[in-house]
């Protein structure tokens, strides 16, 4: 079997796998890093959002061999020292879950919504760059919300 | 997934050598259409030569009164280009709209031209534009690219490189899209070079993408929606689904095509 080595929220990896392996696998069995959810594993729903490189991708649909040497971010990565990440502080903050199995993916989309498109986030451009992400319970109000608190919170502070 | 050999050569001309050798392997680009397909045991590929480390396939240039496009160049990168923002802003246009971010950080343009999916949009820019699909051996000129549902001109183990996109004088392109998957119930993709127009319509054929070629007369007669005016396009050959039915998608192009000559026209 092929080995895959790479970096996953900030710790060397590696594994052998069978090619087929998937990188939600990887991180899910390999890892145990339960976090990133499989909702369809058929590209639809977002809930296996991670950040290959810093950049969302969904894990469902690229093989653990594509992302070889490769800086993977998962939900698991983003707090520090025990305090949530702004953006998980506001969707606490703003109920933006339920259920809370669509809300790992939202959360690695909305930060890479922010890596993207800065700070200041309109409901319009929120609604729109989550086309790739469902949740089947909360109606997405208060995810919108939590996403444009989050991102005022990502801001850097001001001088 | 079935089993497959794993193949990750770093070269466009090393990716053609591996499939020459590698019976009934397949190239995996992007993967956001093979890797599904894969999982479904739609397709049953023995050998996979990922793509994804071919830097020469990458990258978006000029050249003279072309916009070359390397095949692995992703939907996103197509559609924050300044290059293709300036000269063929329909082109990044289209390639924004394309499903979802994290489909457009993966997803390539090379897989979507290759696939030909009768529902993809960029079969409607490549026909609209008069486009030149380049392979590791040849030069195929979009009209003869296409070749029907999931068919193109590609043999066994021929690779697109590269993509040419002569500079349109005005285009644009407008799409009826699924909410769901996002993919085109219809798409128009309009484009004006010289005197001559061409109108391509995707998602509505029941062969693929094709050209509309009595709206090419009326708006090569007159570049405006009132060239339009008084024609209806024929249900016949349209797709009939769960989505619409043929009458509805000949409707919706007539529709499409006038809204996209009105985008063309404010550029
Ligand atoms: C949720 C979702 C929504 C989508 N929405 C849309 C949409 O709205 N509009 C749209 O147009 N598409 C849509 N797509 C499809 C997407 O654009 C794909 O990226 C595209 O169709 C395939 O590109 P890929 O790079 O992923 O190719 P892959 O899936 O890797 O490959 C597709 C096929 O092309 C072949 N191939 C790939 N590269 C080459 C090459 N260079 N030379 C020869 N053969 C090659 C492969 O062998 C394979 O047979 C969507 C996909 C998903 C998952
Ligand atoms: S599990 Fe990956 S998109 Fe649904
Ligand atoms: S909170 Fe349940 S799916 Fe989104």
């Amino acid at each position: 079997m092929p080995k895959v080595s790479m970096t996953v929220n900030g710790k060397p990896v590696s594994a052998d796998v069978d090619p087929r392996t998937l990188l939600v696998q990887f991180l899910r069995e390999t890892l145990r890093l339960t976090g990133t959810h499989v909702g369809c594993d058929t590209s639809q729903c977002g809930c296996c959002v991670v950040h290959v490189n810093g950049v969302a991708m969904k894990s469902c649909t690229l093989l653990a061999l594509t992302a070889d040497g490769a800086d993977v971010v998962t939900i698991e990565g983003l707090a520090t020292d025990g305090k949530l990440h702004p953006m998980q502080e506001a969707f606490r903050e703003n109920h933006g879950l339920q259920c809370g199995f669509c809300t790992p993916g939202m959360i690695m989309s909305a930060v890479d919504i922010v890596r993207r498109k800065g700070s200041e986030l309109d409901e319009k451009t929120i609604r729109h760059e989550l086309e790739g992400n469902i949740c089947r319970c909360t109606g997405y109000h208060n995810i919108v919300k939590a996403i444009a608190a989050g991102a005022a919170a990502m801001a850097p502070a001001a001088e | 997934m079935y089993q497959f050999a794993y193949h990750r050569p770093d070269t466009a001309r090393k990716a053609v050598n591996t499939a020459a050798k590698a019976e009934d392997s397949k190239f995996l680009a992007g993967g956001m259409t093979l890797l599904p397909t894969m999982k479904q045991r739609l397709a049953a590929p023995t050998g996979l030569i990922d793509l994804s480390r071919c830097d020469d396939m990458r990258g978006i240039e000029l050249k003279g009164r072309n916009v070359v496009i390397g095949a692995m160049t992703r939907h996103f990168d197509v559609a924050e280009s300044d290059i293709v923002k300036e000269k063929i802003p329909a082109l990044a246009d289209l390639a924004g709209m394309i499903g979802d971010p994290a489909v457009r950080h993966r997803g390539t343009i090379g897989g979507s031209v290759a696939n030909n999916d009768p529902a993809a949009d960029y079969p409607s820019a490549v026909l609209a534009l008069g486009a030149t699909v380049i392979t590791n051996k040849r030069k195929i000129p979009a009209d003869e690219f296409f070749k029907g549902l999931f068919e193109t001109a590609l043999e066994e183990g021929e690779l697109i490189t590269k993509i040419s996109f002569p500079i349109p004088s005005k285009a644009a392109y407008e799409k009826f899209r699924n909410p769901a998957s996002r993919y085109a119930i219809v798409g128009v993709f309009v484009a004006k070079k010289g005197k001559e127009a061409r109108v391509t319509v995707t998602g509505a054929g029941s062969g693929g993408v094709f050209r509309a070629s009595k709206l090419e007369a009326a708006l090569t007669a007159k570049f405006h929606p009132k060239g339009l005016d008084g024609l209806t396009f024929p249900a016949e050959g349209l797709n009939t689904d769960i989505h619409a039915d043929a009458e509805y998608r000949a409707h919706l192009i007539m529709v499409m095509t006038r809204r996209a000559v009105q985008k063309a026209l404010a550029k």
